[in-house]
């Protein structure tokens, strides 16, 4: 039985109807029209999809829409071309990536990370990062990518 | 340079012709500038009308066009799937044309616009199409020239070019600009094409391209012009197309290899409004409107199979012990350089081993996906695959092949094909299987249909790496010289599946509804210049294990062989070394006979520190782990590359880390050497995630692994904490692919480095830690 409700995406409401036990993915994508979250596995796996909820990274392929319940940030709206964060700054910068299709997963899960604190060792960042997918194998262009946003964000 | 204080430029090599507002140009971003108006209608009148775009080859028009502003667009036939290609196109083509390269916008891949130059194949891209291109925009250049020549009524010699303006030598302030020169946009001048299409399309110029001593562009490291759009979640990727009238199709698969469809109970999905199935033989989807609702409806849709006829001969376990003991299908000897077995048997020390290595699954970042649109005679399919053009192709034949007597499509079509970009590719991956169930779906239900595969068919059902058993043997003389050498590799074919999907039998929707697969046998040997007296290559090629439908259906994975042959044959060598006492490095050196291969050896060793050693080292360090070091090269279609790899060795877990890799690479003329250090990282990782974590597990009955926890790949802690690469730039030569080359060297890099840290062989492909605890557990 499909619900209205109203999501808090990037700073905008939304009001979607859907069936409540629809990934906030779907909604994210096919409603609202992002762009950087992405279907890899739809299992919680690989975190193509990773979304900020309330500053928590998750995986929106498998956070039912109905228990969103809180501000949820994605690549989209982490920044822009005129003003990019530091992360995406850092990625560009650094060219982190090839097929870049799991990129939201790397960005938003460092993105929470230094967001709450900034000064990390690379242990720490690694560990953070654990379960995180990259079939294309940039993960030395990535991990360089987020120690120079951290130091940008620490400064 | 600080690219958030400019304008980022964002480069989308893609055109969704459906949306408008992006074409409309909106704030900071920057499409490809001159897009044709073709592109700018909707997908349905796109589809339906005659092409305006005239692709003639021996016409420059069909490659260049120059825009009012004077940007330059480029008809690509081929794709950047995340190397930056396209930048290294783009800089060839703003080195011969004398423009800045931020002015060369690339369209990729659109049958209706760019002419077939193979899609993303064996790391052709720079070395066929940049030589296309160079050739292209050179001829340009000249045709711009002899037009400035007439305004300016000087002769060509007295001019030159900079910034896409024609002046005068001698008096600089006379000038006139290509968009000035080019009325209308066009060139309407031929240019020299060889007649073929694909890999083998090539273009020469009249002109004289430029000298490599004189590029100012290439060579240096432009940075890759799609990545701030994809960074900032920008990008249209195909999984964003949308069209009026779009439904979301899913799959249902069988539980077993090529079960058939006993009955299928429509009432199972009523619940879910709007819902259609689609049945033809074995083919079983569904489509409806809402993405979420076609999911549910595959999972919900009750479909019963038959079974008898299911399944494979043998499992994953048994696998090896099998291949060993089947009759070939073919079998071939490559090479038979003097007399081995004369050799062998007179020799002073005979030195044996077998390597073992299992079906790997492309197992891309995201399942296949594609969207066709299939109406009244005329289909577009967008798809992420590396061979669009055979995307397309194939399509028109799937819908036109009678198959029991009709036609899927009801009658005879165009076909145009739209490349946007996808998750990563590797070869031959299950996007050309997906645009074909998309297209199956669409012609069906008579509606744009996406189709999305799910994460299980995404490591179940696509094409994968084939399985081997190699046999090595050689000899030595009496002065403990190498006097025969046998490789033998027997497995199966790597194409099962053509690389490219034009044929219904091709494709796995084609198998599922009745088409007959065609199987090609193809297999390899090592590609390396050791100089032994006797020398023989051989193989035997097996059939597969299921002929129709398989999920272990192979085809092309990233440096197709590459990585079975050289972990086998790259391994022995080092073996060879050890047993006389020979360190690995200087063994090579000694046979060796082609200089660069020498040259890269020396290169990688260097940058390793490599320590000299004639038996393995077995170094512990304070925590109880092993460390060691191994070397291996290996040539690849004109690139030579070596790596060191150093593992460390957990004994206790397992574990190795390759912690450090150092590089040695020859890929002769480098067009942009930042990409470049970044394809090959890309390269070690995903070969080191293939040597540590990687078998496709199946059982009787079907393929086992679904999902990322039965087919793990390299994470975050796996990653190496450095890698150095040291290339080295032949300018004379013209530039070598590097999507793969340096994949088959990681294997016997890192078996050798395993082999040094705890002085045992590890000779079966996973290095899984259970396997390594078992092999250590002897020395513990």
């Amino acid at each position: 039985m499909d619900k209205t409700m109203t999501l808090m995406v990037d700073g905008i409401e939304h009001t979607i109807t859907a069936d409540p036990t629809m990934p906030l993915l779907y909604a994210l994508r096919n409603q609202i029209g992002k762009k950087g979250p992405k279907f890899g596995c739809g299992l919680a796996q690989c975190g193509a999809c990773t979304v900020l909820h309330d500053g928590t990274a998750i995986r929106s392929c498998v956070m039912p829409v109905a228990a969103v319940t809180g501000n949820v940030r994605t690549l989209d709206g982490l920044g822009s071309a005129d003003n990019p964060h530091p992360l995406q700054q850092a990625f560009i910068d650094e060219q982190a990536g090839q097929c870049e299709y799991c990129i939201s997963g790397w960005i938003m899960t460092a993105a929470a990370l230094l967001e709450k604190n900034p000064q990390r060792t690379d242990d720490e960042i690694r560990e953070a990062l654990a379960g995180l997918k990259c079939r294309c194998g940039t993960h030395m262009s990535i991990l360089r990518a987020i120690r120079s946003a951290a130091k940008a964000m620490a400064s | 340079m600080n690219r958030s204080r400019e304008t980022v430029r964002v480069q989308d090599g893609s055109i969704n012709i459906a949306r408008r507002d992006l074409l409309k140009g909106a704030a900071a971003l920057l499409v490809a500038v001159s897009i044709p108006p073709a592109a700018m209608l909707t997908t349905r009148e796109a589809a339906a009308r005659v092409v305006t775009r005239t692709l003639n080859p021996a016409q420059l028009d069909t490659w260049l066009a120059v825009a009012s502003d004077g940007g330059i667009t480029a008809y690509w036939g081929k794709m950047d799937m995340g190397q930056g290609v396209d930048t290294a196109i783009a800089q060839i083509i703003a080195e011969e044309l004398d423009v800045d390269v931020d002015r060369v916008a690339i369209i990729s891949g659109d049958s209706a616009l760019c002419p077939d130059q193979g899609g993303a194949s064996g790391s052709t891209g720079v070395n066929r199409s940049g030589a296309a291109f160079r050739a292209a925009a050179a001829e340009a250049r000249l045709a711009l020239f002899e037009k400035a020549s007439k305004q300016l009524a000087l002769p060509v010699d007295a001019l030159d070019a900079a910034d896409g303006v024609v002046f005068v030598k001698a008096e600089r302030a006379r000038s006139v600009s290509y968009a000035e020169l080019v009325s209308d946009h066009m060139f309407n001048t031929p240019i020299n094409w060889n007649g073929r299409y694909g890999n083998s399309l090539a273009l020469t110029t009249r002109a004289k391209p430029k000298d490599p001593k004189d590029y100012r562009i290439v060579g240096t490291s432009v940075p890759r012009k799609d990545l701030p759009g994809k960074i900032l979640a920008t990008t249209e990727y195909l999984h964003d197309v949308n069209v009026p009238g779009m439904l979301h199709g899913r799959m249902v698969r069988p539980p077993a290899a090529g079960a058939h469809v006993k009955q299928v109970d429509k009432a199972s999905v009523e619940s879910i409004s709007g819902v259609r199935i689609v049945v033809h033989n074995d083919f079983v989807g569904v489509v409806a409107p809402s993405e979420w609702d076609a999911i549910r409806a595959a999972r919900q849709l009750d479909v019963s199979w038959d079974e008898s006829d299911a399944g494979f001969p043998t499992t994953s376990v048994d696998l090896f012990d099998w291949i060993r003991s089947a009759t070939p299908a073919r079998s071939l000897t490559e090479l038979d350089d003097g007399d081995v077995e004369t050799a062998l048997n007179a020799a002073s020390k005979r030195l044996t081993a077998e390597y073992e290595w299992p079906f790997q699954s492309h197992a891309r970042m995201a399942p296949a996906a594609a969207v066709a649109d299939v109406r009244d005679g005329e289909a577009v399919v967008w798809t992420d695959s590396q061979k669009p053009y055979d995307t397309g192709s194939g399509a028109k034949r799937l819908l036109e092949t009678p198959i029991n007597g009709r036609r899927i499509g009801g009658g005879e079509y165009s076909v145009r094909s739209i490349w946007m970009p996808g998750p990563g590719s590797y070869g031959r991956s299950d996007a050309g299987d997906g645009a074909m169930d998309a297209v199956v779906l669409s012609a069906a239900v008579g509606a744009p249909v996406r189709m999305q595969w799910m994460r299980n068919e995404g490591h179940a059902w696509d094409p994968k790496g084939p399985a081997s058993v190699i046999s090595c043997r050689a000899g030595f003389d009496d002065s403990g010289d190498v006097s025969a050498y046998h490789f033998h590799i027997k497995g199966f074919s790597r194409s099962d599946q053509n690389s490219r999907e034009n044929q219904p039998g091709e494709v796995l929707a084609g198998h599922l509804l009745g088409h007959e697969s065609t199987p090609e046998w193809t297999m390899q040997t090592p590609a390396e210049s050791y100089r032994f007296a006797n020398k023989r290559y051989t193989w035997d090629a097996l059939a597969p294990l299921r002929k129709n439908a398989s999920p272990l259906r192979t085809a092309h994975f990233r440096d197709p062989y590459g990585p079975e042959v050289h972990f086998a044959s790259e391994s022995f060598i080092d073996e060879l070394a050890y047993a006389n006492a020979v360190d690995p490095l200087e063994f090579r050196l000694r046979y060796v006979g082609d200089e660069r291969d020498a040259a890269v050896l020396r290169a990688a060793a260097e940058l390793a520190g490599w320590q000299k050693r004639t038996a393995p080292g077995r170094k512990r360090d304070s925590r109880g782990n092993y460390i060691g070091t191994g070397i291996a090269c290996a040539q690849r279609n004109g690139s030579v590359n070596a790596v060191v790899a150093e593992v460390e060795v957990n004994p206790a877990s397992g574990r190795i880390w390759v912690r450090r890799m150092f590089v040695g690479a020859d890929h002769g003329l480098i067009v942009n050497p930042f990409t470049l250090d970044r394809v090959i990282e890309g390269n070690l990782l995903q070969a080191t995630s293939r040597t540590l974590f990687e078998e496709v597990i199946f059982d009787r009955k079907m393929v086992r692994i679904t999902d990322w926890l039965s087919y793990p790949i390299l994470e975050s802690l796996d990653a190496p904490l450095e890698i150095r690469i040291n290339k080295i730039n032949r300018p004379e030569l013209d530039s070598r692919g590097a999507g793969e080359p340096t994949t088959r060297v990681t294997p016997p890099a890192i078996a050798n480095a395993f082999f040094d840290a705890t002085g045992v062989r590890l000779r079966r492909v996973p290095f899984t830690r259970e396997r390594v605890k078992a092999a250590l557990s002897g020395i513990q």
